[in-house]
């Protein structure tokens, strides 16, 4: 299978990720098999050895993102693929990710929990793990598609993103797009930018792996390429070896932070429709977008006016975003697959005088359009 | 630099890193040193060698080491070095580690790693216990020793990293101890010289915890117990088991063929891009 560039195609959204790993020049995937993450990996099995590239189905999660951040810091384009308790396993690891900056991109089919839960209905239950499951401050970027088009793409984008910044990028599927196959008319190769991780130029004898730069980001070097250097998950200083001074730890840990804070610009996307002029507004992500939008369409039959605002990146939480355009609204509607999540985010962001409410589900169903227009008609 | 430690100083990061974390006594160092005598033996370049390890007092070697250098999370250095290997197969990897990174909280990643027979040298360095955390049991603890976590005496039996190994499809397998340096030195070189999974198990005194926790006496009198208590695999095959009780027997215990991973992969893709043949 390869990418039907500029072609339409009925595409299953795991298959649309697969094909966006191969756009993005994915050549080493390991994994361990959870529904409903699997078919990502079995279409990868089948194209990686194609391409030349590297296929291997680790003896777990643990050893998965291992080997993956293993490869990528060899110089492959590195990605696994799970579910929540494949997730939950990989957290320790996202932590080295992003500690010694290794770029590599996590795709996250989210199932409903806790532990196995409702195996495999949906759920957004994920969401704060994907911020904070891994212990101590951390960058995270995540991205969460609403679309089979959207997974294509999204990969691609999370692939350019960390490659550009140097960590791992979160891809927080669900059920519902994961397994829905939709028509998609794929964009022409060149139409899609796909970025290659900023390489030394600097002496071997020079080379500091880990180099204050203007963006917070240092070129990268790969082992075996000559330049040799010390990894470690230990707090270290610019050349990688560990370091206890506080002057290196606060240099290293504000570094870690400003390469994401300082650059939000390149990193948080929002859609928003029909925001500007509607009072009532719906916050959604991921598959619930749908939802959103079906409702925001019955209600306009009922001469009601509702916006959908939704992030496209949940981390860094688009807080600029939702200031500006929902903290003057009347009413913001949340629909989470969870028991509350990034509502308290839209809370947070907004004045005492905006309601803000929850339509929420935890029984492995989507929440459906008509559940959205009742609690819209309650408010309106 | 010492004329006595030409190899040595020509592959450790000296300026940057020392002194070196190990207590007084500490066997670490002494396999670091085979390991840096067994790969300039083998006249590899720096640039084509790979030291990964996991957590614990004898994974803080690599940072050490003058070579591409990975210090990863506990028990995870062969996943992360499955990785690097199959991403670069030029490389030579070693993966060093602990009793119980490598079998206690790695011992699922060191069982597939045999079983795949990835071209890794694991280089275990047993010291009977975990040092790193202040000496508690590991699998490797013998029974009714007396740790931090085993003050009654260990009731668990322990694992023969060796055995275990062999069982598992390591294609190299062989035992030294810090004393008998020389012969380390030996089995690390043709360790590395195997192409597949092979593995050194190093015993190591850690005089600070597992020795003092059981009046083993000071790091003299641990390594004079290596000595004493150890017989090479000639000595062995000469004994009756009832002598052999209690002797650590060193030397290679195991040293077959096998296809190794790396090269079948390598070879998969050769043959999937030349018959343009599409899997299942
Ligand atoms: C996930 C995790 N669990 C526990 C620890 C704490 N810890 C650090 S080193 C270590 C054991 C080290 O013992 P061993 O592997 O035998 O190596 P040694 O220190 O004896 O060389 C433990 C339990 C950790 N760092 N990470
Ligand atoms: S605690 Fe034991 S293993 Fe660790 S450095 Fe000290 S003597 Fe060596």
């Amino acid at each position: 299978m390869t990418v039907p560039w500029g072609e339409t195609r009925l595409v299953q959204g795991n298959e649309a990720v697969a094909l966006g790993a191969l756009a993005s020049g994915v050549r080493f995937f390991g994994g361990y098999p959870i529904t409903p993450s699997t078919e990502i990996a079995e279409i990868l099995a089948r194209e990686l050895p194609r391409l030349g590239g590297v296929f291997i189905q680790m003896e777990d999660e643990i050893a998965s993102i291992s080997a993956v951040m293993g490869a990528s810091l060899a110089g492959a384009k590195s990605m696994t693929a799970t579910s929540g308790p494949g997730f939950s396993l990989m957290q320790e690891g996202l932590g080295f990710g992003c500690i010694a900056e290794i770029p590599f991109v996590l795709v996250d089919v989210m199932r409903a929990g806790p532990s196995t839960g409702l195996p495999t209905q949906v759920s957004q239950g994920d969401v704060m793990q994907a911020r904070w499951g891994t212990h101590g401050d951390h960058p995270a970027v995540v991205l969460a598609p609403a679309t089979v088009r959207e997974c294509f793409d999204l990969t691609i984008r999370a692939f350019n993103l960390s490659e550009t910044f140097r960590t791992p990028v979160i891809l927080l599927s669900d059920e519902v797009i994961g397994h829905m196959r939709e028509r998609v008319t794929f964009p022409r190769r060149e139409e899609v930018e796909v970025i290659e991780r900023p390489v030394p130029e600097t002496p071997k004898e020079w080379y500091e792996h880990y180099h204050p730069t203007a963006s917070n980001v240092s070129p990268m070097a790969c082992y075996g390429s000559g330049y040799r250097f010390h990894v470690t998950g230990l707090t270290h200083d610019r050349q990688g070896f560990p370091t206890r001074r506080r002057d290196e730890v606060n240099e290293m840990m504000e570094r870690l932070k400003h390469k994401v804070a300082r650059r939000l610009d390149e990193l948080v996307e929002v859609k928003m429709h029909d925001v500007e002029h509607s009072r009532v507004v719906i916050f959604a992500y991921g598959s619930v977008v749908r939802s959103a939008k079906a409702a925001q369409v019955m209600l306009e039959k009922k001469h009601r006016r509702v916006g959908v605002f939704r992030p496209v990146t949940l981390w860094p939480f688009p807080d600029r975003e939702v200031k500006q355009h929902l903290d003057e609204k009347d009413v913001i509607i949340v629909p989470e697959l969870n028991q509350g999540q990034l509502i308290h985010e839209v809370e947070r962001l907004t004045s005492d005088t905006v309601r803000v409410i929850p339509v929420q589900r935890v029984d492995g169903y989507e929440i459906t359009p008509d559940e959205i227009v009742a609690a819209a008609m309650e408010v309106m | 630099m010492p004329a006595e430690f030409p190899y040595e100083h020509k592959y450790l990061r000296a300026k940057k890193k020392f002194p070196h974390v190990w207590c007084p006594g500490c066997g670490i160092g002494i396999v670091m040193g085979s390991i840096i005598r067994a790969v300039d033996s083998l006249g590899w370049s720096k640039n084509e060698v790979m030291v990964v390890s996991g957590i614990g007092c004898t994974s803080r070697m690599p940072v050490y080491l003058d070579f591409n250098t990975l210090h990863t999370m506990h028990g995870r250095a062969l996943a992360f070095a499955t990785g690097i290997k199959l991403a670069n197969p030029e490389l030579r990897i070693i993966a060093v580690m602990g009793d119980g990174d490598a079998l206690a909280i790695g011992g699922n990643h060191i069982i597939h790693s045999a079983r795949r027979n990835i071209d890794i040298t694991a280089v275990i360095v047993n010291n009977y216990n975990y040092g790193m955390t202040g000496g508690q049991h590991s699998p490797t603890t013998p029974l009714e020793k007396i740790t931090k976590t085993s003050p009654y005496g260990m009731v668990e039996p322990e694992f023969d990293i060796c055995e275990l190994l062999k069982a598992a499809g390591s294609v190299f397998v062989a035992r030294g101890t810090v004393y008998h340096v020389i012969e380390l030195d030996g089995l690390i070189r043709k360790a590395l010289e195997k192409k597949g999974f092979s593995v050194v198990e190093a015993i190591s005194p850690c005089p600070t915890n597992y020795g003092r926790d059981n009046r083993l006496g000071d790091a003299v009198r641990m390594m004079e117990s290596l000595r004493d208590d150890s017989v090479n695999v000639a000595q062995a095959a000469r004994m009756k088991p009832e002598e052999l009780a209690g002797k650590i027997v060193r030397g290679v215990l195991a040293d077959r063929e096998a296809p190794e991973y790396t090269d079948l992969y390598l070879e998969l893709c050769r043959r999937v891009r030349s018959s343009g043949e599409v899997g299942e």
